[in-house]
């Protein structure tokens, strides 16, 4: 059990901190409430007005934090192998530019096919 | 001062971690077709739309031709019985069912992508071309964008890179020795299909609606394979298949860390049928097949008899090599379940299959009553039953792929006409294409002279002689339920009055007619002359360790 208290008292200062935060802003922040403010928080989608019979919405942000996802996986995999570049040897050079090379077949493809451009 | 030291030790220059071994020439095929996808998502991104389609094609032949040549080039070399071996650092295998299955996928999606690229039997629209795919799959179905890609004759020709992709995962499927490759392998075969499911150009919202489903119950099937994988892990303290053989039947040596987990049957036996419930959902296996009829409507047809022939070797493979290589220490705690699911995939596919209206539905639920005759093979628990399920594999992958062809060319002015009333006196109208149709309906039926008849006499021979005789008997009164339907079709494309407004039969280029022809041969010759293929899957039936 004692391995454990730790662990329980980091979740009660986060409780804490995160109930306090909420608590503090509303008794002490400035309340100059504005439209943006006052809309719910959706990533990417407009949740006002209500697309017709419920249909679509702008995929545009999906788009870019796709491409987000797939670098930051890139990322995950150089990081450690750039920290032990010398320990891998050529083995981890060559197998690394073909992970690289990969990744960029499907960067070339969303840059052609414009899916960077935001309009 | 120390920790500089283990710095400097960590940081040193000579190669500390020892680099893995990889066998780039027994994994050629899979490389050869991945870097066919890579080259035709470049061709997609660079040329211009007018040369897209040409080239797609050329490229995926080649990859998958290439492939193909690498099989057997690997299979001569003694790859598939004296030389097979562990390869990857242990994660994959190549032997004889490994190669075996690799060249009926390549093969089969050679013939699949020839009839992607049929271009003759939609209406040219504005002098362009146009094949079975969407215009612009991302387009609203019947918006104004759509009319506009569809004036344009613009076409999907990402479905080639795609179809490339699924047939990598594929290849590595049944060669994968190691849970978590295998993992690996099912998403890659996987998620493509989702797509393509999507991308159909006419009934769009069908095929929208089929890819949606597949994609749910498809990510719900991983994730219990997954699941699974882990207590598999907990139990045997391993992900190689061989290893978590050794724990099973209790070579392995206890890890002391693991002592607390290692050699738990509940986390074994739960692992296993976790991990069963991925593959028997891949396979369209009862009670895990309620997708199939939905997904294989809704797909471009070009793309179900793809989808149909491959996805159902692979995932055979796979649970063929889960089962023989890591379990067969437990085979009489999975036998019965799987007696259960053989059962019950053979009777409510071919009874479900008895009220369908719609040829592509009748065609999913008569690959469901298939999926249940070669798991019989599978319970043998033998090299039989191994040799008997290639054979199977490769006899109804062709058929599959050819009857499906032969869907794609009975059209009317919506499309295919893929209701059952309007197939009424086809045979009149078109005695070639109807004779075909009916000698694929007879390979599934199992009729004797054709490459079902043996494909099923393999199986049930070798479940017989496994010990599993009623398991035969329900498959053979399932045969002859399921032959009342192929027959009714049969007998409603010949002895039926053709509707006056029906559909008319199109000529298809050389393409289709090349898989349809490939479909006939095939299924003849395997039916006639079956022995040399048989000794083919005899030879090829040892699973390596």
């Amino acid at each position: 059990m004692n391995a454990y208290a730790p662990i329980l008292v980091l979740g009660a200062i986060a409780a804490a901190f995160a109930v306090g935060s909420v608590v503090m802003a509303s008794l002490t922040g400035p309340k100059r409430y504005n439209r943006a403010k006052l809309e719910a928080y959706e990533c990417g989608i407009e949740p006002t007005p209500q697309p017709v019979g419920g249909g679509r919405f702008p995929i545009k942000y999906y788009l870019t934090a796709m491409l987000f996802i797939v670098f930051d996986i890139e990322i995950v995999f150089l990081y450690p192998w750039a920290v032990s570049f010398d320990a891998l040897g050529i083995f981890g050079l060559v197998e690394m530019l073909l992970f690289i090379a990969t990744v960029f077949v499907a960067y070339a493809y969303v840059w052609r096919r414009g899916g960077l451009e935001w309009d | 001062m120390i920790a500089t030291h283990a710095l400097a030790a960590a940081g040193g220059n000579s190669p500390s971690i020892p680099a893995p071994h990889i066998e780039y020439g027994q994994l050629s095929p899979m490389l050869v077709v991945f870097g066919a996808a890579l080259v035709g998502i470049l061709a997609e991104a660079f040329l211009p739309r007018r040369l897209r389609a040409a080239t797609q094609l050329g490229i995926s032949l080649a990859g998958l031709v290439g492939g193909f040549v690498a099989v057997v080039v690997l299979a001569a070399q003694g790859h598939a019985s004296t030389r097979a071996g562990l390869l990857a650092m242990g994660s994959v295998a190549i032997d004889g069912p490994a190669l075996f299955l690799q060249g009926v996928i390549l093969l089969t999606a050679v013939l699949a992508v020839l009839t992607y690229a049929e271009g003759r039997l939609e209406p040219r629209i504005n002098g362009h071309r146009i094949d079975a795919f969407a215009a612009q799959a991302a387009a609203v179905p019947g918006g104004e964008q759509e009319r506009e890609a569809t004036r344009e004759g613009l076409r999907t020709t990402e479905i080639y890179p795609l179809t490339l992709f699924a047939v990598g995962g594929m290849l590595l499927f049944p060669a994968s020795n190691d849970l978590l490759t295998m993992f690996v392998a099912l998403e890659v075969l996987s998620l493509p299909l989702y797509l393509m499911c999507a991308i159909a150009r006419r009934r769009r919202l069908l095929s929208q609606e089929a890819a949606v489903k597949y994609f749910l119950l498809g990510a719900f099937a991983s994730a219990f394979f997954l699941f699974g994988t882990a207590l598999l892990y907990g139990y045997a303290g391993s992900l190689r298949l061989g290893e978590i053989a050794d724990v099973v039947s209790g070579v392995a040596p206890v890890t002391p860390a693991l002592a607390v987990t290692t050699q738990n049957d509940a986390l074994l036996l739960i692992g296993l049928a976790m991990v069963s419930v991925g593959l028997l959902f891949k396979v369209g296996a009862v009670p895990f097949h309620s997708w199939t009829p939905d997904v294989y409507q809704g797909a471009p047809t070009p793309v179900t008899g793809f989808m149909a022939a491959a996805t159902k070797t692979a995932a055979f493979g796979a649970l063929l090599r889960l089962f023989y290589v890591a379990f067969p220490g437990i085979r009489w705690d999975w036998r019965p379940v799987m007696w259960g699911v053989a059962i019950l995939t053979m009777v409510v596919g071919s009874i479900l299959a008895v009220t369908q209206q719609d040829v592509k539905r009748l065609l999913a639920y008569s690959s469901i009553a298939h999926a249940g005759f070669i798991l019989t093979g599978l319970i043998a628990t033998d090299r039989r039953g191994v040799a008997a399920v290639l054979f199977y594999l490769l006899a109804y992958s062709f058929v599959t792929l050819g009857a499906f062809a032969v869907v794609t060319l009975v059209r009317d002015s919506k499309g295919e006409a893929t209701h059952l009333s309007s197939w009424a006196g086809l045979g009149r109208r078109s005695p070639l294409l109807a004779a075909v149709f009916a000698l694929f309906l007879l390979a599934f039926a199992g009729i004797p002279l054709t490459s079902g008849f043996t494909g099923k006499f393999a199986v049930f021979q070798a479940a017989a002689g496994g010990g599993a005789a009623p398991l035969v008997i329900v498959g053979v009164l399932s045969s002859a339920i399921a032959a009342f339907f192929y027959i009714r079709v049969i007998v409603l494309m010949f002895f039926s009055d053709p509707q006056p407004s029906g559909p008319a039969v199109a000529v298809p280029s050389a393409l289709t007619a090349t898989t349809i022809a490939f479909g006939v041969l095939v299924t003849l010759g395997l039916g006639l002359l079956p022995q040399y293929f048989l000794d083919l899957a005899t030879k090829a039936s040892i699973f390596i360790r």
